[in-house]
């Protein structure tokens, strides 16, 4: 770790002040003091921004707005969340570990950086997102975590988090705040996927931070809907895949269906492919099963990670089909 | 491991095998198998308060004034020379008191390796350490760093630069298996083996499966990292470390800096556990050699990453086991034929084909193992070797083996249970597998089992039960002593240089020493864990429980000597022998009447003596040449397997012991469940990932490398026979190992009762499942 110095932002103001001349927000560190010790990043200045004001609170138009600031745990713990939008307390409690919760805000939950474990070693090998033009070691290496979607020949890394899975299925939104004042991004549009600058994860502009994420009101498709993660152990280990559902029926049609993937894509993949084509169709497996291979057309397996295609259909048929039971 | 070996010990168990019995030791059975007042007993450990308060000092906290704190610098490459290191950066920055490379560290002989022949000894690998610009692993250290605080040797440790003149390197094992080389003996067993005609068995057998088995690489990871804190005091080393192998540490770490055994000083009360993985590795040395350079104390604690990087796990093994029997499940023959990986630099041996020789009644053997050497970090002993790897494989078989036949897993084991050493003939000391699979059955419900896989479901989770055999050899170590010291208010002490990884050393030794000498539990104190203390062998391959006892017995029998001695004449006890008395309540007595009885405070007081001390040590263990001495189990697993997603759910374990008799029912099921979870993640999860195109290590952490999580493990229940073993101290055999050993198999045998999905290649991770 680079020598460096710690303040605590006294408010949002004061954080945008001083990441303005240098520092680096620091959420709960549950992710970036990891990557500092391992040198994975340099920092010189942190100003943490952790402590500041974080609660969860209706909106006017029904929603739930939820400070960046907020820690993991209390989303998960929170009755509106555990009432309005179970998937994302559930997708919460999949993440981490009970203590890591404890720590890990909202904010610095969206801005973890891959466990792709070439990216951790520094100096044994290469990484064009740690360190970009050097190449990828995970490409022919050990990718059995890594994409099937929306990677490049540059970078193969997944993104993490449960909780994006579950917000990118909610349509959340996240505010920012920035120098040049703020603004909002749909979830799924905040990161991006690697092409050729694989260093570049999220359209957040240098000096901006996350304020806040807003849930839209619930719908039908968010109330009736299920996080399944699929791991290694059953604790403790980030998804090889995960599945964010939702299902709305109407006289044995669906009326919208709400599907997420993690662990498939370096952001989290909202399969709008696949939703369109069960708009109308009766919910059976088959129907399921056809919807999700249209998401799938565009997949690339890995030498590693090619059991991640039928595991995907697998579980997005299982989660639906449950689904769809619970109308029935 | 040489021909010329394989002669001795066979002409050494020739001779063994017609020695009257009552020669051997253990012989006469000992007496405290029967006559127990404490051993048996549940007793938590005498550790335990001080350890759950943080009052026990492990190595990385021992107090030191002026202490410097060391990082390593690893290489990169597996194989090649260091062309040019710059460490003019790193020695700049703030804090940093001594960077130290090839080209500055003091001189150090190789260490001398462990072995069977030099108690003292304790290295892992023979290579020089940090002595030429030499690289013979990815993860060598190439430089330490020491600063006044442990973040400023981390980061300066990143200034350091290394460029390298790469050279070819050695690190996948298909390419390895082509130059393979075949050892003549593995560990002190003959590696070749063909007897009673197998190809003409295989060829008329009714009944013939043959497959091959997998295992990975796999770390230990205690929850302690290994951790030292070093000073020299004039002019003599002393460590406080955490280590498994006290005196061989010391003994290796004086033939490296010095000429005198005696100039080095070992601590190592507590242990964060070991598994095999706390002996003597790189950074000890370095460590050393650093603080002598600074002349500063200095603490090397470990990452994980380090950890990997340098402390050996388990070899990656790849093993063919092929089986014949008869219409009636008789075995008629027993291939076992494997590669594993040991580089020639490294000392340890994995006796995986050694388990198959001793279970099963076969009419023909056809063994031999194979070892890959390749550019990487030597192997170590983990948790029950040979048997570990070594079960997976042979039961394994066995469940296809009773799957081709038709015929019940429980009850093919039941009609090829060894009854004596296939192989040699001896006698077992004491065998019950069969009594412990018949225990385990009724704990587990076997009767509950389908023969047909595949059938039974609830929901998409499709269920299934496995059983398998596990085994470890028994043996005693020679060579560790204890000291006995009765104090003038008849307290007995005793002491020595043994090790207490968590298993309950010194807790269930007092019992014995309580047991042994007439004393009530509050009168006995064990003190481990120091050099300074009688000389003990290392804390491995289950041996220290009976190598103490066998230590304390011979302790306690000099103790009577000596005591009749002092009596006098004035004692009630005058005019009886040494052989005609025994401790009882405090004191000696009259074997025939108990009445003529003194305390050990008053013979002391008459005596004018504040104390009386004896030594005893474990002598030869000539039984284990004799007998066929191995604890065995069998293993229950009931476990659920998604449809959906593959992953696997173990919802229970049952572990039935045949182990001799239990001394401490607390500390053994402790002993055992832990071995049972470590071979749920070897099942399961567990998997050192290497980079074969590098020789890197990748899963450097906890969140990379699986354990089990709490969630991951089940119910466990575990069962002993309790059947004394009447050739051992206390007719106790040891439990250490052999928990891990079959755990494995059951699983995968339970995840083909429940799929009807073989899966032959370990980590049964979800991706070979669906």
């Amino acid at each position: 770790m680079t020598p460096l110095t710690y303040v605590r932002a006294a408010g949002r103001a004061d954080a945008l002040a001083r990441v303005e001349s240098g520092a680096r927000f620091l959420g709960g560190g549950t992710n970036l003091v990891d990557l500092l010790r391992q040198n994975v990043e340099q920092a010189s200045d942190l100003v943490d921004v952790s402590l500041l004001e974080g609660i969860i609170r209706e909106t006017d138009g029904g929603g739930l707005l939820i400070d960046a600031s907020v820690r993991n745990a209390a989303v998960a713990a929170h009755p509106l969340v555990r009432r309005r939008y179970p998937v994302l307390a559930r997708a919460l409690l999949a993440g981490a570990s009970a203590q890591i919760r404890n720590m890990a805000t909202v904010g610095g939950n969206i801005l973890q950086r891959t466990r792709c474990m070439y990216f951790y070693d520094v100096e044994g090998a290469r990484c064009n997102k740690r360190q970009p033009g050097t190449g990828c070691d995970a490409l022919d290496g050990f990718n059995r975590y890594h994409a099937i979607l929306g990677a490049s020949d540059q970078c193969v890394a997944t993104h993490p988090s449960d909780m994006c899975v579950a917000l990118a299925m909610l349509d959340a939104v996240i505010h920012l705040s920035g120098p040049e004042g703020e603004r909002s991004v749909p979830l799924t549009n905040f990161h991006v996927l690697p092409d050729a600058a694989p260093h570049v994860e999220t359209v957040l502009k240098s000096g901006e931070l996350i304020a806040a994420v807003e849930l839209p009101p619930p719908s039908g498709a968010v109330t009736n809907a299920e996080y399944r993660k699929v791991r290694d152990r059953s604790s403790y280990a980030f998804a090889l895949i995960s599945v964010a559902g939702g299902l709305a029926l109407a006289d044995g049609r669906v009326t919208q269906a709400r599907i997420a993937l993690g662990g498939v894509a370096a952001k989290p993949w909202r399969a709008t492919r696949a939703e369109a084509a069960l708009v109308g169709v009766a919910p059976t497996p088959e129907a399921f099963l056809a919807a999700i291979r249209k998401e799938l057309v565009g997949a690339r397996p890995l030498s590693g990670n090619d059991f991640k295609i039928s595991l995907v259909e697998r579980t997005v048929v299982a989660v639906l089909t449950a689904l769809s039971g619970a109308h029935a | 491991m040489t021909k010329l070996q394989n002669a001795i010990v066979g002409g050494v168990r020739a001779v063994i095998g017609h020695v009257p019995e009552s020669w051997l030791p253990g012989g006469t059975p000992d007496p405290l198998i029967d006559k127990r007042v404490t051993l048996g007993e549940q007793q938590s450990r005498v550790d335990g308060p001080d350890k759950v308060r943080g009052a026990a000092r492990f190595a990385a906290e021992v107090a030191m004034e002026n202490l410097l704190y060391a990082a390593f610098v690893h290489s990169t490459i597996a194989r090649g020379r260091i062309a040019d290191i710059d460490v003019s950066a790193a020695a700049a920055a703030s804090g940093v008191a001594l960077v130290m490379t090839y080209r500055n560290a003091p001189k150090m002989s190789v260490p001398p390796p462990i072995g069977m022949t030099n108690l003292k000894a304790a290295g892992n690998h023979t290579l020089p350490i940090m002595q030429d610009p030499e690289i013979r692993w990815n993860g060598q250290v190439v430089a330490v760093v020491l600063a006044e605080t442990r973040e400023q040797a981390d980061h300066a440790a990143t200034l350091v630069r290394v460029r390298y003149d790469a050279a070819p390197a050695r690190t996948r094992f298909e390419e390895g298996k082509a130059s393979a080389y075949t050892p003549e003996s593995i560990l002190v067993e003959r590696n070749r083996i063909e007897k009673g005609g197998p190809s003409r068995k295989f060829a008329e057998a009714a009944f013939k499966i043959d497959a091959v088995y997998t295992t990975p690489w796999e770390n230990h990871n205690p929850i302690e990292p290994h951790a030292a804190t070093i000073v020299w005091r004039d002019g003599k080393l002393i460590v406080h470390d955490a280590t498994q192998m006290i005196h061989g540490t010391a003994g290796s770490l004086a033939k490296i800096f010095g000429p005198n055994a005696g100039d080095v000083e070992v601590s190592s009360p507590y242990v964060g556990g070991g598994f095999g993985a706390k002996g003597l590795w790189d950074h000890q040395i370095l460590g050393a050699a650093a603080a002598k350079l600074a002349d500063r104390p200095v603490r090397v604690a470990l990452s994980r990453a380090s950890m990997h990087r340098l402390i050996g796990g388990r070899m990656q093994t790849e093993q063919r086991v092929a089986l014949a029997a008869n219409a009636d499940g008789k075995l008629n023959g027993l291939l076992h034929h494997g590669f594993g990986v040991r580089p020639l630099h490294s000392i340890c041996d994995e006796g995986f084909t050694l388990t198959g020789r001793s279970l099963y009644a076969s009419e023909s053997f056809d063994i031999v193992q194979h070892y890959v050497d390749l550019d990487l970090l030597a192997n170590s002993f983990m948790r029950g070797p040979g048997e570990t790897p070594g079960t997976f494989a042979i039961e394994c078989a066995m469940d296809e083996l009773a799957h081709a036949i038709g015929m019940d897993p429980l009850e093919l084991r039941r009609r090829n249970v060894a009854t004596r050493d296939p192989l040699s003939g001896a006698p077992h000391s004491q065998s019950a597998m069969m009594e412990a699979y018949d225990l385990g059955a009724t704990r587990i419900g076997w009767d509950r089992r389908l023969a047909e896989p595949g059938v039974r479901r609830e929901g998409e989770w499709l269920i299934g039960m496995g059983c398998a055999s596990g085994t470890f050899p028994f043996m005693r170590m020679p060579g560790t002593s204890v000291r006995i010291t009765i104090d003038a208010s008849g307290h007995a002490h005793v002491s020595s240089a043994a090790h207490e990884m968590g298993m309950g050393t010194a807790t269930v030794q007092r019992q014995h020493a309580a047991d042994r000498l007439g004393l009530p539990l509050d009168r006995v104190t064990v003190t481990i864990g120091d050099s300074s203390l009688p000389f003990a062998s290392f804390a491995g391959g289950s041996s220290q429980t009976a190598s103490l006892a066998a230590a304390i017995s011979s302790a306690s029998a000099k103790l009577v000597a000596e005591l009749m001695r002092i009596a006098g004449n004035d004692t009630p006890l005058a005019g009886l022998k040494p052989s005609e008395v025994e401790f009882s309540d405090g004191g000696v007595c009259s074997v025939g009447d108990h009445a003529r009885q003194e305390s050990f405070a008053s013979i002391l007081r008459r005596a004018n003596r504040s104390d009386l001390s004896v030594v005893g040590e474990s002598g030869a263990p000539l039984e284990i040449m004799k007998y066929s001495m191995h604890s065995t189990s069998a293993n229950f697993c009931e476990l659920r397997v998604s449809e959906v997603t593959g992953e696997i759910r173990v919802d229970r374990l049952v572990g039935a012991f045949d182990c001799g008799r239990i001394l401490n029912a607390k500390t053994a099921s402790s002993q055992f469940k832990g071995g049972m979870i470590m071979g749920l993640g070897m099942a399961l999860t567990e998997e050192t990932l290497l980079d074969e195109r590098t020789g890197r290590i990748l899963s450097t952490s906890l969140a990379d490398y699986h354990v089990p999580v709490h969630l991951d493990v089940p119910d466990i229940e575990v069962l002993w026979t309790d059947i004394p073993d009447p050739r051992t101290p206390l007719g106790a055999r040891g439990i250490g190992e052999i928990g891990t050993t079959g755990v494995a198999a059951a699983i995968a045998n339970a995840v083909f009762n429940a799929t009807g999905k073989r899966v032959r290649d370990l980590p049964l991770t979800l991706d070979k499942l669906v």
